[in-house]
């Protein structure tokens, strides 16, 4: 019997255009031992409407709360946006009791209620130290990335803000990093590492956006990083899908492969790079199959 | 004083008219829960200069943004693009030595404008998807096709209902078709 069991989130983007992330989260996650029940219904967390309406917002990820209260399981995510989101609301709606009646009010009209201090919310690096433990994960390695070097890139809402997060240090985070050196890769620091890739713009000016992401690309390329790892599917459509994109806005060449961290921790589990999808990157990474 | 120096004073000068402050505004957006702080902001840049959208852009300044809000300019803040460039990292919120939660203060901003009438079309799309299909990006049928051959289970399904109901209950369709 699986040891963990969590109420999975997909949240949009990942089905939209990221799956090479849910497969090779999937496949890791089972190896571990966790198990994921699928979401009995699904609606948006709501983040991506926050800024045209806050309570739009508010209602939607209460929405996804009370089904895993219902469920009484623990939701885990593989977006940042939708962990931070449903975590903030989660915390919110606990601490403020005047917030909680109002949203309750409007719950009503679904037949629902949000109660509260039932269920938390974790996004899957999250859950992989908190929960897993970093000893289990690397435990599970038996194909070690000796003399891999590459460069993390946290998404943001997993660290910030640190009043509804209170994970990592967001301004010298280091689990990803641990994380990644559980897999006998190398894991290098860089300059404005802990930069937002810029993707939440990118529908309102996509100049901005892909400068900030050519500038990450171009400190990583300038630590000798053969590798960028990401955790959240909206830095992984800026680095991986538009990094072509930014090549040709910049005139430089980057040729930096983007795996979720899953990919890579599923390499050194020993599981092929076609389980992992690492053939649906944009950003080909033959060679750098070639040299683990 | 030298002739340099006063050009130099003019060219920093920024002229705030007061035909652009709407007092009501002021009160207005300090009722918004979790944005009171404002007043607290002392105008030391830190947002900005950790902002990492302000490092590529010559228009987004968070500093300027919370100063205009304090002022009551209203209508200067809420047509202007750079309202809508912050990223959400939420670096000057944790930065922030006054506590002012600054993006909660865009994001009323935005709220805001949305109500105004003023949005862009990508939040308008958004918002429009979840309305129909529950998820903010229109899944191609391709793609739930794929799920299967990849051996992934099938995608939750929306409960429309529901959500129409929830947006109906703030009048989100109301808000966006002002104007």
């Amino acid at each position: 019997m699986a040891e963990l069991k969590y109420l999975m989130f997909l949240g949009c983007v990942i089905p939209y255009r990221i799956t090479s992330y849910e497969i090779s989260a999937r496949k890791v996650l089972e190896r571990l031992d966790v198990e994921l029940v699928e979401m009995p219904e699904f609606n948006c967390c709501g983040l991506p409407i926050d800024g045209v309406d806050h309570d739009a917002m508010l209602l939607l990820a209460a929405r996804n709360l009370c089904l895993a209260e219902q469920q009484n399981l623990n939701i885990l995510t593989l977006c940042p946006g939708c962990a931070g989101t449903l975590r903030k609301v989660n915390l919110s709606l606990q601490e403020d009791k005047k917030l909680k009646a109002r949203v309750n009010g409007y719950l009503k009209e679904i037949g629902m209620e949000f109660k509260g201090g039932k269920t938390s919310v974790r996004h899957i690096i999250q859950a992989l130290i908190e929960d897993v433990g970093l000893e289990k994960v690397k435990d599970s390695v038996v194909k070690p990335l000796t003399g891999l070097k590459v460069a993390e890139h946290n998404g943001c809402h997993i660290l910030r803000p640190t009043k509804y997060v209170g994970f990592d240090d967001p301004d010298n985070p280091v689990l990803l990093k641990k994380l990644v050196e559980a897999t006998g890769a190398e894991c290098l620091d860089y300059l404005y590492e802990t930069d937002c890739c810029g993707a939440p713009v990118i529908g309102v000016n996509d100049k901005i956006p892909l400068y900030l992401a050519g500038d990450k690309l171009r400190n990583v390329k300038a630590v000798d990083a053969q590798a960028m790892i990401t955790v959240c599917p909206f830095c992984h459509m800026m680095f991986d899908i538009n990094q072509p994109r930014i090549e040709r806005l910049l005139s430089e060449t980057f040729g930096i492969p983007v795996l979720h961290y899953p990919q890579l921790l599923g390499l050194a589990m020993g599981l092929s790079p076609k389980e992992l999808a690492i053939d649906e990157l944009r950003v080909d990474a033959t060679q750098l199959l070639d040299n683990i | 004083m030298s002739e340099k120096k006063q050009a130099t004073d003019s060219t920093l000068r920024r002229e705030i008219k007061m035909g652009d402050i709407d007092p009501e505004f002021k009160r207005e957006i300090r009722e918004v829960p979790g944005i009171e702080k404002i007043r607290l902001c002392f105008q030391c840049g830190t947002c900005t200069a950790d902002c990492p959208i302000a490092r590529f852009s010559e228009i987004y300044s968070p500093r300027k943004i919370m100063r205009m809000t304090q002022l009551g300019m209203k209508k200067k803040l809420l047509s202007s693009e750079s309202l809508w460039l912050c990223a959400a990292c939420f670096t000057c919120v944790d930065h922030c030595p006054q506590g002012v939660d600054i993006a909660a203060v865009v994001r009323a901003l935005r709220n805001m404008a949305v109500r105004e009438g003023i949005i862009p079309d990508v939040f308008k799309e958004l918002t429009n998807n979840i309305l129909k299909t529950g998820y903010a990006y229109r899944i191609p049928e391709l793609r739930l096709k794929k799920r299967v051959e990849q051996g992934l289970p099938p995608l939750p399904e929306a409960n429309l209902e529901d959500v129409a109901k929830l947006f109906d209950a703030v009048a989100v369709s109301k808000k966006m078709e002002k104007r």
